[in-house]
């Protein structure tokens, strides 16, 4: 049954309760106007919620929500991952060496080796993430240390920064560009595949770094000073570059297109993750050959060069908060990335509304009527 | 503090003169010549304070701008508000008043006016407040004055002047004057002033001093006028917060369930009885329609009486009579200035008498009406010159002080009279002596002299003169019933309301009157707490008897509690007078009183209707005091007309006034002023019934809604490292409360009706429904909140869970081709957020039931609104600010797909608890509106396709009586 019906009142247009005129000095009335607003009599459509009406509504977002899931869940599950964790804690970890402060000598980089397997090839375009764990990109204080200005080209605010940025804002009495504790801590290992081939040899797996960052990003919101002026160096002339950094910003990349401010790197890194585990963008892997799977299954080995800091410390520094850090390969879908969640979470609510419609409907079959022939003979 | 006065001249012509001390303090005068004054507002500062953190997360502008919306149209408000007072502040400052300057008569504005001018007032002219009256054109110094610019009282008021100055009566007369006039400071009684006026004849000595009190000034400063208002703001304010449901109604009678309108039923003169039809032809039939005749012939003494008696009622009254040019005017130009409770002897049976009297009879003194001592007197001096006090009033007050005359006989008619329900008024009168006349005299005067306590003195002196009277008779007037008024009695008891009725009659007539208006019914048992019963038993007896039969009442109640209140089981309704009440409630050594007081109460829970009769104005106000702060704190309701009812409109949470003929004074100081007792259910039923399903909608709506929103800021806390990190953007934080979600729950709160008008009023049973606050209770509050914290958890994890350890990511196929981009914090923010107002949005969706096009327009308005804000929002590099955290973040979120997917199932799953909540309690345990929708819904259902021709209206009758 529908239970709902339209409704236009007359009501006697006699005065309501609230005030009413003025009885002695009956110059102004106070009575309000007769309209349907103010006496309330606007016609209205008055819907019930009943079992019955309500009882459709259950089993249609149960029949509509298990199919969902089926296939949210089914799509999760053919999406592959690997992911492997690199921070080096154990000592029998090649990173071991590497992740500790001053026990190798810091005139050359440290290079690390972790040999991986793929059970299963990779077939269509392969993503590779960085993950950090315990990492708080989303602390109040971290998130408001950067100057969109700044990164948005602006000549002024190059040179004086803004005071969010502090303490990362000068150094060597210079504004620092990119200026702020997220540019200053901007992820710097070097991540790169090889491929062993059966015979023994390596081949470099090609990583591709353009595209991973938000087109709006990278084209609007992130602009280099200086316009179309290509010559770098002399637009960040008179800035100081990022204490933690070993390059100028200047010199994050030999691509003009991918350098400065917009390097991909630089801003995926400056979108803040949600979470304190969080995994970045890093590498595309492109499917080149129909016949070829992107990633064969196989003997790998992954590189990571951590960059030299001339000061404080080793390599890109999780161990002092108790990092983690991971590398993830995975191949996406319609819906995205692994997530098995949303599948699971269709199901079980489909499946849930479909039991509650059951229920409701032995209420409704129960006790409906008896409440409908319960009032009248009253 | 004493103000002196120097007057300079006195004047006088065919006019009234009046000094003036006018004092004008900014632009607060009250327009007096208007009657639509603005009430003094002042500004209320109800701002939240903003807290004080260090290091505050939000930015300046989330926190200043909703401040600042308030401001702003708080200010704006002000403002329009203000400037409509300074324009009529302008126009009454502006008109002009006539002075005397040296004899001669001057315009002026009326701003212009000082202290000590002597001010001009013609006839039918308004003039500023403030003045002392000096003097009149009229012989006896008298002036009439209507009072409707300060509180609405039409009826005209005679003032008499100052006695040594009304002599002085032409312009140059008045410029001779030469006083000084001292006075109390300004209060707050508007009608009270009291000051003494020095006239020196000479440089120094007075020569002449004359006190004059309220009757000889008209006055109101403006500083009072404010201090007036902003009192009876205060109490519209704080008691506007009580919003229904009422548990007790306290209502005055006269004027109030009756119309007051006096119509005369019959006298009584010594024993003989005459009704009204014999003597409204102009003549006084004597015996023909005699009823209870004790005597059946009077004989000449008796006559003697009859013409006594009516002279007295001639007399002892304060209507006058304007002279106009013709004698034939007499009868338009009576003019009743009589105090509240005078019989106004309408038309004319008395005229000749009337006329006569005035003819042979002086008035030498008034001894004016007071509710206290319920009498009046007055002197006359016969044209033989003999004196004669001729008193009427209240039978209790007369009859004490009676010495002679059928006492047994009128006391026997009175009673009778008063069991019929009429209003029954008692005439003594008495003779003075020359001598006697002199030192009554002469007590009045030192009474009216004094400066302090004046009326206690004057009421001693009264209470001294009244005495010694002779019996004259009774006369007993109807005051009929106010049109529905029992129908609304009745259906306020249905309900669930207790109807207390409060009146100064005596018992019988109150008695009559409640069985008359329904609220006793023929089965309803009444219990007795009277002087008559204590004075046979005590009081402690007394209440323990009554105590005892309502127990046993109860105890069968209780067993009923389950199907609620049941019809079945007799009434009780309870009758107590003033006195008995003032023992209940007097303290006593033992301490006991605290005991009686309980016995008391336990009896009035128990009483569907309970009359005081013989009560004092205080007295009601201390009834509504004690049930009020009862141990259930129950809500009170008190509706009156008059001044007296004003005590206890103002002690109840909420008062109601009727702005009836006894002037405005019960309406100004009421929340809510009606013209008739009879809309009294309508207001209650539908509109109380309604503002109530809306309010407390609202209050929980709000609590709900921000749970939700800042439920989740705080979860998120315990994964940002405790730093503060807002969840949702500054913008949204900002608006949340001021645009996406307030429109709809404001709507909601003004035109909600979960059930039809006409069904509520039909049907007053489904006010208990919302008995005992019942949608405010902590079970129902505690609903909400867990709803909202489960709601927040929900937009919070969901969010999370589809953020940690999963590629969310999105297909940024608009974009470029194949690219997989990460979401930060503010897109996990924006997740929740969009999340959370649809569903809050939604969720009152769900809640209205009555969805007018604005309802439609308002709801998906909101939703719309949020999206097209939020394109907007993150659709462009905002100069102005200095970042761009939601650049292009709603767009992103909405290119992905898994968003969309997450986005519909959390608000899924947050809506179906509720959903599910409402369906179940609807089928398992309806409230009583929701059978009747079901009725009606199942009604309309079957009429569509049975083309039944049962109208909705006889079903909804069946079942209201069901």
């Amino acid at each position: 049954m529908m239970a709902s019906s339209y409704n236009a009142k007359e009501e006697d247009g006699q005065l309501s309760g609230a005030a009413g005129s003025g009885g002695v000095g009956a110059g102004k009335s106070k009575k309000p106007d007769n309209t349907a607003f103010k006496q309330q009599r606007l016609p209205a459509w008055q819907p019930i919620l009943t079992a019955g009406t309500v009882l459709p509504a259950f089993f249609v977002i149960g029949l509509i929500f298990i199919p969902i899931g089926i296939g949210l869940f089914v799509t999760s599950n053919n999406i592959k991952e690997f992911e492997i964790d690199y921070t080096g804690i154990d000592p029998a970890s090649p990173c071991y060496n590497c992740s500790q402060t001053l026990t190798w000598n810091s005139t050359k980089p440290c290079v690390c080796k972790i040999p991986f397997t793929l059970e299963q090839s990779f077939e269509s375009d392969v993503f590779m993430y960085y993950g950090l764990s315990n990492f708080y990109q989303n602390h109040r204080r971290y998130v408001k240390s950067r100057d969109d200005s700044q990164l948005n080209g602006d000549a002024s605010s190059l040179t004086s920064p803004s005071k969010e940025c502090e303490p990362y804002r000068t150094s060597d009495n210079k504004p620092i560009a990119p200026c702020g504790a997220i540019a200053n801590s901007l992820f710097n290992d070097t991540l790169t595949l090889y491929y062993i081939n059966p015979n023994g040899t390596e081949s470099l797996v090609p990583l591709q770094k353009k595209g991973i960052a938000w087109w709006t990003d990278k084209n609007v919101k992130f602009r280099n000073p200086g316009g179309n002026n290509f010559n770098l160096t002399a637009v960040f002339q008179g800035t100081s570059k990022p204490v933690n950094w070993q390059k100028p910003v200047y010199e994050l990349d030999t691509d003009p297109e991918n350098n400065g401010f917009i390097n991909e790197d630089f801003i995926v890194w400056m979108r803040t993750a949600a979470l304190p585990t969080f995994r970045k963008l890093y590498r595309l892997i492109e499917k080149k050959n129909n016949m070829i799977p992107t990633l064969q299954r196989g003997n790998y080995t992954l590189d990571i060069t951590y960059t030299h800091f001339p000061i404080q410390c080793s390599d890109y520094p999780v161990r002092r908060f108790d990092g983690r850090k991971r590398m993830i390969l995975s191949t996406i879908s319609w819906m995205g990335g692994k997530n098995p969640f949303l599948g699971i979470a269709y199901i079980t609510v489909g499946s849930v509304c479909f039991f509650l419609g059951v229920v409701l409907l032995i209420i409704h079959q129960k006790y409906g009527n008896r409440n409908n022939s319960a009032e009248i003979p009253n | 503090m004493c103000m002196y006065l120097h007057l300079e001249s006195m004047c006088a012509g065919e006019e009234n003169w009046v000094d003036s001390r006018t004092i004008y303090i900014g632009h607060r005068e009250p327009p007096s010549g208007t009657d639509a004054y603005i009430p003094q507002r002042y500004p209320d500062n109800r701002i939240v304070s903003s807290k004080l953190i260090i290091d505050t997360p939000t930015s300046p502008i989330t926190s200043g701008l909703p401040l600042f919306f308030v401001i702003t149209v708080t200010a704006v408000k002000q403002g329009y508000e203000d400037w409509l007072r300074h324009k009529a502040d302008n126009a009454v400052n502006q008109c002009p008043v006539h002075i005397i300057q040296h004899g001669k008569v001057v315009r002026k504005q009326s701003r212009k006016l000082r202290v000590g001018d002597i001010v001009l007032v013609k006839e039918d002219e308004t003039f500023p407040c403030d003045l002392i009256f000096l003097s009149s054109s009229r012989e006896d110094g008298t002036c009439f004055v209507t009072t409707a610019s300060l509180d609405g009282e039409s009826s005209h008021k005679t003032y008499y002047a100052v006695q040594d100055t009304k002599a002085f009566r032409t312009e140059q007369e008045v410029d001779t004057i030469n006083a000084t006039i001292e006075c109390e400071q300004p209060q707050s009684d508007l009608y009270k002033y009291v000051g003494r006026i020095n006239i020196y004849q000479d440089r120094d000595e007075p020569t002449a001093r004359e006190a004059f009190s309220h009757s000889s000034d008209l006055r109101s400063t403006e500083t009072h006028f404010d201090l007036q208002f902003s009192m009876l703001y205060a109490n519209t304010k704080t008691k506007k917060s009580y919003c229904i449901p009422i548990e007790y109604v306290f209502t005055d009678k006269t004027g109030t369930l009756t119309e007051n309108n006096m119509e005369f039923i019959e006298c009584c003169v010594d024993g003989h009885v005459y009704v009204a039809d014999a003597i409204c032809n102009g003549q006084i039939l004597t015996g023909t329609v005699g009823m209870d005749m004790i005597d059946s012939s009077p004989g000449a003494g008796g006559k003697e009486r009859e013409e006594l008696f009516f002279r007295a009622l001639c007399l002892c009254h304060t209507v006058q009579v304007k002279e106009e040019e013709s004698v034939d005017g007499i009868k338009k130009g009576l003019q009743p200035c009589g105090k509240s409770s005078s019989v106004y002897i309408s038309s004319s049976p008395d005229e000749v008498a009337l006329v006569e009297g005035m003819k042979r009879f002086e008035l030498m003194e008034v001894l004016s009406f007071d509710s206290v001592r319920r009498r009046m007197s007055v002197i006359v001096k016969s044209s033989t010159g003999e004196y004669y006090l001729f008193c009427k009033g209240a039978d209790s007050s007369i009859f004490p002080r009676v010495i002679k005359g059928k006492v047994d006989q009128v006391r026997a008619r009175v009673e009778h009279n008063a069991v019929e329900g009429l209003r029954t008024l008692c005439v003594a009168y008495k003779t003075l002596a020359q001598d006697e006349y002199e030192s009554v005299c002469k007590q009045i005067n030192t009474a009216k002299l004094a400066l302090h306590d004046r009326d206690k003195k004057l009421a001693e002196a009264f209470d001294v003169i009244e005495r010694d009277l002779i019996l004259l008779g009774a006369t007993a007037v109807e005051d009929r019933l106010q049109d529905k008024a029992a129908d609304t009695i009745e259906s306020l008891h249905k309900a669930g309301m207790k109807v207390w009725v409060l009146t100064g009659d005596k018992m019988e007539t109150a008695a009559a009157t409640c069985y008359a208006c329904k609220l006793f019914h023929r089965n309803t048992q009444i219990l007795e707490l009277t002087t008559k019963r204590t004075e046979e038993q005590s009081l402690h007896d007394v209440l323990f008897d009554l105590s005892k039969t309502v127990l046993r009442h109860c105890g069968s109640l209780t067993r009923d509690t389950v199907s609620g209140l049941s019809h079945d089981v007799p009434d009780y309704g309870l009758i107590i007078d003033g006195a008995t009440l003032s023992s209940v409630m007097k303290p006593t050594e033992e301490g006991s009183s605290g005991n009686y007081k309980e016995i008391f109460l336990e009896i009035c829970r128990n009483c569907s209707a309970v009359l005081c009769c013989r009560m004092a104005p205080l007295q009601k106000a201390q009834i509504v005091k004690m049930i009020k702060t009862s141990k259930e704190h129950p809500i009170t309701l008190a509706i009156g007309d008059g001044a007296n009812d004003v005590s206890m409109i103002l002690e109840a949470h909420v008062g109601i006034g009727i702005m009836g003929k006894e002037g405005r004074q019960a309406a100004r100081n009421s929340d809510y002023a009606i013209p008739k007792f009879k809309h009294l259910k309508k207001m209650l039923l539908v509109h109380g019934h309604y503002y109530y399903i809306r309010i407390s909608e609202l209050v929980q709506y709000f609590f709900y809604k921000n749970v939700c929103f800042i439920f989740p800021q705080f979860l998120y806390q315990f994964f940002c490292g405790f730093s503060q990190q807002p969840l949702y953007d500054t913008a949204y934080l900002t608006l949340y409360n001021i645009s996406f979600t307030s429109l709809p729950i404001l709507l909601y709160s003004l035109i909600e009706q979960h059930v039809n008008m006409d069904i509520l009023k039909r049907d007053p049973s489904l006010y208990r429904d919302i008995a005992k606050n019942s949608l405010l209770r902590w079970r129902i509050f505690i609903y909400w909140t867990l709803l909202g914290v489960f709601d927040a958890v929900v937009f919070f994890f969901g969010a999370y869970f589809l953020f940690d350890n999963t590629t969310f990511t999105s297909n940024g196929q608009l974009m470029t081709a194949n690219t997989n981009m990460m979401f930060g914090n503010w897109t996990f923010g924006t997740l929740v957020f969009t999340v959370l107002v649809f569903t809050v949005t939604l969720k009152l969706a769900l809640d209205t039931q009555y969805w007018t096009w604005i309802n439609h327009f308002v709801i998906w308005g909101s939703l719309l609104f949020y999206i097209i804000f939020s394109l907007l929002w993150g659709g462009i590099i905002w100069p102005f600010l200095n970042y761009q955290r939601m650049y292009y973040v709603f767009m992103q979120m909405l290119s992905s797909g898994p968003a969309w997917l997450g986005i519909i199932l959390l608000i899924t799953i947050s809506l179906i608890p509720d959903m599910l909540k409402k369906v179940i309690c609807r089928q398992l345990w309806p409230t009583s509106a929701e059978r009747i929708q079901r009725i009606r819904a199942d009604k309309t259902f079957e009429r569509v396709f049975t083309y039944s021709h049962d109208s909705l209206l006889e079903e909804s009758q069946l079942t209201s009586e069901a």
